[in-house]
């Protein structure tokens, strides 16, 4: 069976340290994959290897079936996958509008054109207009990304993902710095936004982990240690041992 | 031989006084991320100023007094005008020296004329550190200071005897350098502002958050490696001409010194001071064309080809745009420069 | 004062923006009608495209560049290389589409050298123009075939067969020549940042990173944009190839290169329109402001430097940031913070004007007597009492305007902060 995006064997050292030491992962087609672990276990690394911020010291990266470990980030992007980022990563000078629209272009076909307006072309227009309902920053279409609050970033930043149309998401801490109110919000727009993709967040929020994710991977000093679905993730001994330090009984597993 | 030698260290000279400057620019484009465009302004600067103060209190004084001055100066722009532009990004900085390129040069014109002025170095430099003599009988022989006149001439018309002088200027160039490099090396690995140096170099908001005063550090390096280009000045100024053109002859030079040698890196500063130095005084001294190599090997070229005025031109000729031309080259082949390790 | 505002016209129609252009391009000659200003007007004209094409890659790109001058004057020299070969009979393109060869020519080196040069971002590549700008100025002075040496290359525009009458024999005609290059070129630069690539490029500039992760090959965005960059240049090159009917090293040199920064920056770089004030600005100095004064390098260099310091964006940015208050009503109450600004100011210039002018009196005319005129004073240039007084007329004009200009700063702020608030106000009630 053809996996979404697979890990062979990844290894990523950093000079002398090993981050990444050996993770094997098959996510499939659909599925939706929260990536959880404590603070230095290696999970933005992994998604920087993924996505082609930097690559791997050794072990492979198949999206569809093919490798793109190695691959430049535009290659990737180009091939289906696009990625957030914990620290908000948009054009500050753009329109949220514009902010959008740069992120269709690609996708679109439009590539390096220089004698096409932007005005005149409709289907990039309309579906910006799409996603900026999507992300329900239809009210704020002109105002420029760096005077949006905090959480209007986020969700922009979200929007400058999806854009695309990638069929493989990676979201890296998406609700990070939100109130409890905000990121159930938020948590709602991110599973409107990426019906039928195969999705990957790296997230803390435990209760955002059990309602949003089909299945979890542990990652832990290097290596997933757990890729399981939620209950049994919950019930596996050396994640509780990882979290806890040793094993409780199982009501308490999975708290934090 | 003799020229060989001559030419190896007049290039290791120049290389040194390339990397005193270099090494300023390179400490203060590593602590701060800014890439002062008026450092070879700096360096004027301390010129001027050793030139007039060696007529005030003499050459020695002279040399330790203007370095602290320019110094100075530097520490009062970052204070007034480069920290207020910090916040703005790199562009603004590097717009910021820049201007101030300008204003320096427009400065000193106002205040020294825009012809070269008069800085001779002191009495004890003037004449040669050594003399190499060759004599086309007795060989390579080796003296110290000049050598009199008449073990420079030869008895009969049959002996060649030719007297190659080692500068003294040069030598003190290179021996205030080594100093220089040595003193810069001891401060910032075995002292503790050099510690502290060394960690704001890549982790500036974490070395302010242990208390630290990092703005007053940033001043205190700028002021440093201003003052660096200041002593670089004297030096300079008195070996070779002191002329409000000179902060532009020796300013593209460094710039691709530290693009060639790798943004950030010392001794990669280091490493292409002296391969540029080098190659630019061999290169200066060689008439060699395509045309004499051509005639060397014995190749018969059209009548064309001997016209042609690429390949008239002699190696000497094309020694201005060498620096320039491995830039594009390094650009080319090894991007992170030759020992890279920051991306700038 | 630093955040940079997007500006919705009032509802002037764009129409309305291009004929005014068209018209001041088409009677400016007509207002100022003295030789000296048609020379000024046609080196305008070029200045703009010039200063424009830089924008390209400054304030579009974000890509700083000390080294433009290589393609503004490789163009040139391309260009009047043409004319010569027309003048020869040895190339049949008519004189008017000369500049089009000069636009070539750069965007042939542009394509040259500027793979190597967008290698890199940010500050390398302000050290690689820089690089590579010295490389080509050195190569002027050794080979003098292409560069013709110390005396360069010069032409005769008046060849050819002439179009319609016209044989540029007279200032007048070039001007207009220039006139319809600097308005089509203006168009097309526009029209550029209105397209994909033109808005792409602008992504690079804000965040290079992200740009990769929505399908964009950083790299290519700039070359691409340095290409057509190039191309703009070379046609302000092959306009001053005609113009001049010369062309000498100083085309592709530092100093060139440095003016183009200085008054596109100086102009604005984060508007479209900055620029062309840059061009206009670059040739008043260069032509008036250089006969008025010695010290007028000086006195640019410290523009400069407080442009960075207080106002990046430029003019253009002081107008707009003006406009916006004066929409909201609020400019009246400014007007006499302003005043009192411009008044000090003027005290604090004259005073250090005078200081300055004063040094340079000594240092290049001393032959010819001590008194110096200033401002229609005389100053007696060894007088203590000239120093004393002017010194004295800086440091208190300096010292009001410091008071005034932070009386200003608050007043600006509080207006801004109202502004805000009714932004706010407004999107709210929508």
């Amino acid at each position: 069976m053809s996996y979404a995006l697979e890990l062979k064997n990844l290894r990523k050292n950093f000079g002398k340290t090993e981050i990444i030491r050996g993770v094997d992962l098959a996510v499939e087609a659909g599925e939706r994959v929260a990536v959880i672990g404590p603070n230095g276990a290696g999970k933005s690394t992994l998604f920087n290897l993924i996505s082609g911020r930097f690559g791997p010291t050794s072990g492979e990266i198949l999206l569809n079936g093919q490798r793109i470990d190695h691959k430049t980030p535009y290659e990737i992007n180009r091939m289906g996958l696009s990625r957030s980022f914990q620290i908000t990563n948009i054009f500050p000078k753009l329109s949220v509008f514009e902010n959008l629209r740069c992120a269709v272009l690609w996708s679109l076909g439009y590539k390096y054109t220089f004698f096409k307006f932007l005005s005149g072309l409709k289907d990039a227009n309309e579906r910006t207009d799409e996603l900026l309902e999507m992300i329900r920053l239809d009210k704020k279409r002109d105002v420029l990304a760096m005077n949006l609050t905090y959480a209007e970033q986020r969700a922009l930043e979200i929007g400058v993902t999806i854009a695309g149309g990638s069929d493989v998401i990676l979201l890296d801490e998406p609700t990070a710095g939100m109130s409890k109110s905000e990121t159930s919000r938020f948590i709602q727009l991110i599973k409107e936004v990426t019906v039928g993709k195969t999705l990957l967040t790296v997230e803390h929020d435990m209760g955002v982990v059990f309602g949003l994710a089909d299945k979890i991977a542990v990652v832990v000093y290097g290596e997933v240690i757990a890729y399981d679905t939620p209950e049994l993730v919950r019930a596996n001994a050396k994640v509780q041992e990882a979290y806890l330090g040793s094993p409780v009984a199982d009501g308490q597993a999975g708290g934090h | 031989m003799e020229f060989f030698i001559i030419s190896m260290l007049n290039g290791l000279s120049y290389g040194l006084l390339l990397f005193m400057l270099s090494s300023g620019l390179t400490l203060i484009f590593s602590m701060m991320g800014v890439l002062n465009f008026a450092h070879a302004s700096f360096y004027m600067v301390g010129a001027y100023f050793g030139h007039t103060l060696s007529g005030w209190i003499g050459f020695w004084p002279a040399l330790f007094v203007a370095p602290i001055l320019v110094g100075a100066c530097g520490a009062i722009f970052e204070r007034v005008t480069l920290r207020k532009v910090h916040p703005f990004g790199h562009v603004p900085e590097l717009l910021v020296t820049f201007g101030l390129s300008y204003v320096i040069v427009e400065l000193i014109q106002l205040v020294w004329g825009r012809s070269a002025v008069e800085f001779p170095p002191p009495e004890i430099l003037r004449s040669s550190a050594f003399t190499l003599i060759n004599h086309s009988v007795d060989g390579l022989s080796f003296v110290w200071g000049a050598a009199p006149a008449e073990a420079c001439t030869a008895a009969d018309a049959s002996v060649r005897l030719i007297c190659s002088p080692f500068p003294a200027t040069r030598g003190f160039m290179m021996l205030v350098a080594v100093l220089m490099l040595v003193s810069l090396w001891l401060l910032l690995t075995r002292t503790r502002i050099g510690l502290v140096i060394q960690a704001a170099l890549t982790h500036p908001e974490m070395v302010e958050a242990l208390g630290h005063n990092v703005p007053r550090v940033f001043m205190l390096v700028f002021g440093a490696g201003t003052g660096l280009a200041g002593l670089a000045g004297v030096i300079g100024g008195s070996t070779f001409v002191t002329e409000p053109a000179m902060a532009a002859t020796v300013g593209s030079v460094i710039f691709v010194v530290v693009v060639v040698g790798g943004m950030g890196s010392l001794s990669g500063a280091f490493l292409a001071s002296l391969l540029i130095g080098l190659i630019q005084t061999f290169a200066v001294a060689i008439d060699y064309s395509f045309l004499t190599l051509a005639k060397d090997m014995g190749w018969a070229l059209s009548a064309a080809t001997q016209e042609n005025s690429f390949a008239k031109l002699t190696l000497s000729q094309i020694a201005p745009i060498l620096p320039f031309l491995f830039l594009v080259l390094i650009l080319i082949f090894r991007p992170k420069g030759l020992l890279g390790t920051r991306e700038g | 004062m630093s955040a940079v505002y997007k500006f919705k016209p009032y509802n002037v129609g764009r129409w309305v923006i291009w004929s005014s252009f068209a018209l001041v391009l088409v009677f400016a000659p007509l207002v100022f009608t003295s030789n000296l200003s048609t020379t000024m007007l046609a080196q305008m004209g070029i200045a703009i495209i010039a200063c424009l094409s830089y924008n390209m890659l400054l304030g579009q790109g974000g890509m700083l560049s000390f080294g433009h001058a290589v393609y503004t004057g490789l163009g040139s020299y391309m260009a009047i290389h043409a004319l010569n070969a027309v003048s020869g009979g040895k190339l049949h393109i008519p004189v008017s589409l000369l500049p089009i060869v000069g636009g070539l020519a750069g965007m042939g080196f542009a394509i040259l050298l500027g793979w190597v040069t967008t290698r890199k971002s940010g500050t390398p590549f302000a050290m690689i123009t820089l690089g590579v700008a010295e490389l080509v100025f050195a190569m002027s002075l050794m080979f003098s075939e292409f560069f013709g040496g110390e005396a360069g290359v010069s032409g005769n525009r008046v060849t050819g067969e002439a179009f319609f009458g016209i044989t540029y024999a007279q200032q007048i005609q070039v001007y207009y020549l220039i006139a319809i290059y600097t308005f089509v070129c203006v168009a097309l630069m526009y029209a550029f940042t209105q397209t994909p690539l033109g808005r792409i490029l602008n992504a690079v500039r804000d965040n290079p990173e992200r740009v990769e992760f929505i399908g964009y090959n950083t790299q290519r965005v700039r070359y691409t944009a340095f290409i057509i960059s190039g191309f703009f240049a070379g046609i302000a090159g092959g306009l001053g190839a005609l113009n001049f009917e010369i062309v000498t090293a100083e085309v592709v040199g530092a100093a060139r290169s440095g003016a183009y920064l200085l008054f596109t920056f100086l102009g604005g770089a984060t508007f479209f329109f900055g620029p062309i004030i840059g061009g206009v600005l670059m040739i008043i100095a260069f032509v008036l402001l250089s006969e008025l004064t010695k010290a007028w390098l000086l006195y640019l260099g410290l523009i400069f430097l407080f442009m960075v310091m207080y106002a990046p964006g430029g003019i253009a940015s002081l107008i707009m940031m003006n406009l916006r208050v004066a929409k909201f009503g609020k400019l009246r109450q400014l007007w006499t913070t302003y005043l009192a600004l411009g008044v000090t100011a003027i005290v604090m210039l004259a005073g250090a004007g005078a200081m300055i002018e004063m040094v340079y009196h000594l240092q290049l005319n001393s032959a010819l007597g001590d008194t110096v005129k200033f401002m229609g004073a005389s100053l007696n240039a060894r007088g203590l009492d000239s120093w004393f007084g002017s010194a004295f007329v800086m440091l208190t004009g300096l010292g009001l305007f410091e008071v005034t200009r932070r009386q200003f700063a608050r007043d600006w702020g509080e207006i801004q902060t109202e502004i805000e608030k009714e932004i706010k106000r407004r999107e709210t009630a929508v």
